[in-house]
């Protein structure tokens, strides 16, 4: 009997974590809605954030989270792949897979901070590129790295192996098995987990404060030379992201509405994480689901 | 047989006649080997410079990180015992500057420990309930919930701090409201689904037969779950609350927006503390380069970067042990 009712108390206490769990979770990201989502209006997405006066937008900050993250993935996708690559085909088994497995796992479990840092110490003190958006990209692809390079090698193990005997089979070398039989067979893994990372990449901040900076230059929209100093994609001007400009408006900002300003980013954040999730389900499932009958 | 001859004949006859001028030929091959699209050996060159790049960012990180954080005591003679244990910290003062991070060590590791006796319970609950009590509910509901929050920013947590929690602990007595309180439940409440979807892993791929064999001699839930789900798992359950805690050691823009930033040690949670990453964040863009303030705020990089190896190292012991069970 006495086993009964403790196991029935300790269902309980384990039921009731879950929904503690849940409460908090909800709670938390509804009240970023409540109070952010009245002044996500297309006004404050297409105004440029002001340093004195009320009603300032996030229009530069918004171009600026997705210019560097473009920039990041170009940088990312092929060196993440080409490691991951290695450690699923080429990597024998000896020391120094063993060292390079070690340095994923390093760069992986490292603060953000400690990248950060990494990046103001190389980039912007050493090289002098500034702060930069070729600096924060640059440290947010020693940031993102890892995760490219697990993914890739998890999905290229899990193509199945008579694909690859098959290749051989037919006498095809091994870069040309991996380019045309183990990378399309392992593209739908591979491009899940870029966006997943993609996310986690957009709402990034403590890499950014002293790499890309905490300022960005009036950006001049019509002009879309990459080496005029306010143009959007002038790679070596800095640039403040959205997270970077949540943090920023809440630690030096004067602005009277700098709470709203804040609230409002935030949800936009979040709704962007939130999009790069689903996308990345959907276009997962769906990719399968079209290669299912082939692989 | 004749055939046989001839072709073995004329095999020994190109042998003889290859000339430097065929040798040239070939080496030009090699070298418009590395142009060509489905060139075997560029594409492993391409793969082996990917691969020698991690280790290149890995090595150079550590390295110049640990020099730049050991200039404080190199060149500006500052004992590191008394910077790791003493008190006082001022290196802004022109004329008797101290150098003692002990406040933002103390800090730091408060956060960590007390955010993660805070979060533990409530996630390796959460992790049970997934996959021991409701699968249903764990997979359809809870999973998708908790992996989008992993990837919620952390300058979000924050803000959630500042908006809410500290005008909560304001509003029931707790002074000014910035401290160590907001600070661990910020850090808790983010590292709460990190935690839970590592260690629901870890309780998913424990084998379905240890389930099987407690029922099968009776055991109720709870005691198949305390007695054989648990001491299973223990291993990666404990990496779990490790990373965790490095992440919550790590964190720094979420704990920078509601501790307060004060380099004292608090005497109580509700006191404005410091972190050896808020410290850094907000000095080191403000702070001449090569000046010994400068330098001591790398040190305090130093250390976070020391900690951050220490976390890694306790994460692989764990994992060797789960591979042994």
């Amino acid at each position: 009997m006495k086993s009964q009712v403790s196991n029935r108390i300790a269902i309980v206490l384990i039921s009731a974590c879950a929904g503690l769990m849940a409460l908090i979770m909800i709670a938390l990201v509804g009240n970023v809605f409540y109070q952010g989502i009245g002044h996500v209006t297309w006004h404050f997405l297409t105004t440029v954030a002001s340093t004195f006066q009320v009603g300032g937008g996030i229009k530069d900050q918004l171009w600026n989270s997705f210019y560097l993250l473009i920039v990041t993935m170009i940088f990312t996708i092929p060196l993440g792949v080409a490691g991951g690559v290695y450690l699923s085909e080429y990597a024998k088994q000896n020391r120094v897979t063993s060292f390079i497995r070690s340095c994923v796992e390093v760069l992986a479990s490292l603060p953000s901070i400690i990248v950060g840092l990494f990046g103001l110490l190389i980039l912007v003190n050493t090289f002098h590129a500034g702060y930069s958006i070729v600096s924060g990209a640059v440290a947010l692809t020693i940031f993102n790295l890892p995760v490219i390079v697990r993914v890739t090698e998890d999905s290229i193990r899990s193509v199945p192996v008579d694909l690859k005997q098959a290749s051989f089979g037919l006498g095809v070398g091994h870069w040309y098995t991996i380019k045309k039989v183990l990378l399309p067979a392992a593209f739908p893994g591979i491009l899940t987990g870029c966006i997943l990372s993609a996310g986690r990449v957009f709402g990034e901040s403590a890499v950014l404060l002293y790499t890309a900076g905490l300022t960005s230059p009036d950006l001049d929209f019509k002009n879309w030379s990459p080496f005029a100093f306010d143009s959007p994609l002038n790679p070596f001007r800095s640039a403040e992201t959205l997270s970077v400009h949540i943090w920023s408006i809440n630690t030096e900002a004067i602005v009277k509405d700098a709470p709203q300003v804040a609230a409002g980013s935030a949800v936009v954040l979040i709704l962007f994480v939130l999009v790069f999730n689903l996308l990345a389900r959907v276009l997962g499932a769906w990719i399968q689901k079209r290669m299912g009958g082939k692989s | 047989m004749t055939l046989n001859k001839g072709s073995l004949l004329s095999m020994s006859d190109k042998l003889a006649n290859s000339t430097t001028q065929d040798r040239l030929r070939k080496r030009r091959q090699n070298i418009s080997v590395l142009f060509r699209r489905d060139s075997e050996l560029r594409g492993k060159l391409g793969i082996y410079f990917g691969a020698m790049l991690i280790i290149l960012a890995t090595v150079s990180l550590t390295i110049f990180l640990i020099w730049q954080g050991l200039r404080l005591f190199l060149f500006d003679g500052v004992n590191p015992l008394s910077f790791v244990f003493s008190g006082n910290w001022n290196p802004g003062d022109s004329t008797h500057p101290t150098y003692g991070a002990f406040p933002m060590i103390f800090g730091s590791f408060a956060i960590t420990f007390l955010s993660v006796i805070i979060a533990m319970p409530i996630s390796i609950g959460t992790a049970l309930f997934m996959s021991e009590v409701s699968k249903k509910w764990g997979n359809k509901a809870l999973r998708p919930v908790i992996e989008i929050l992993v990837g919620i920013p952390s300058v979000v947590y924050g803000l959630i701090g500042l908006t809410f929690i500290v005008p909560f602990i304001v509003a029931h007595g707790g002074g000014v409201g910035y401290g160590l309180l907001p600070g661990l439940i910020v850090v808790g409440l983010m590292i709460m689904p990190t935690i839970t979807s590592i260690a629901a892993d870890a309780l998913q791929s424990i084998p379905q037969e240890l389930r099987n064999a407690a029922y099968a001699l009776g055991a109720t839930k709870w005691q198949t779950i305390y007695k054989v789900i648990i001491p299973a798992a223990l291993p990666s359950l404990l990496t779990a609350v490790v990373l965790g805690m490095a992440r919550a050691f790590g964190e720094a823009l979420a704990v920078q927006m509601v501790i307060g930033n004060v380099v004292d040690i608090p005497h109580s949670l509700v006191k404005p503390a410091a972190t050896l990453t808020t410290i850094i964040t907000l000095n080191i863009g403000h702070t001449t380069n090569g000046s010994p303030y400068n330098h001591a705020l790398w040190s305090l990089g130093l250390i976070l970067l020391m900690m951050s190896y220490i976390f890694i190292l306790i994460t692989r012991y764990l994992s060797r042990r789960s591979k042994v069970l």
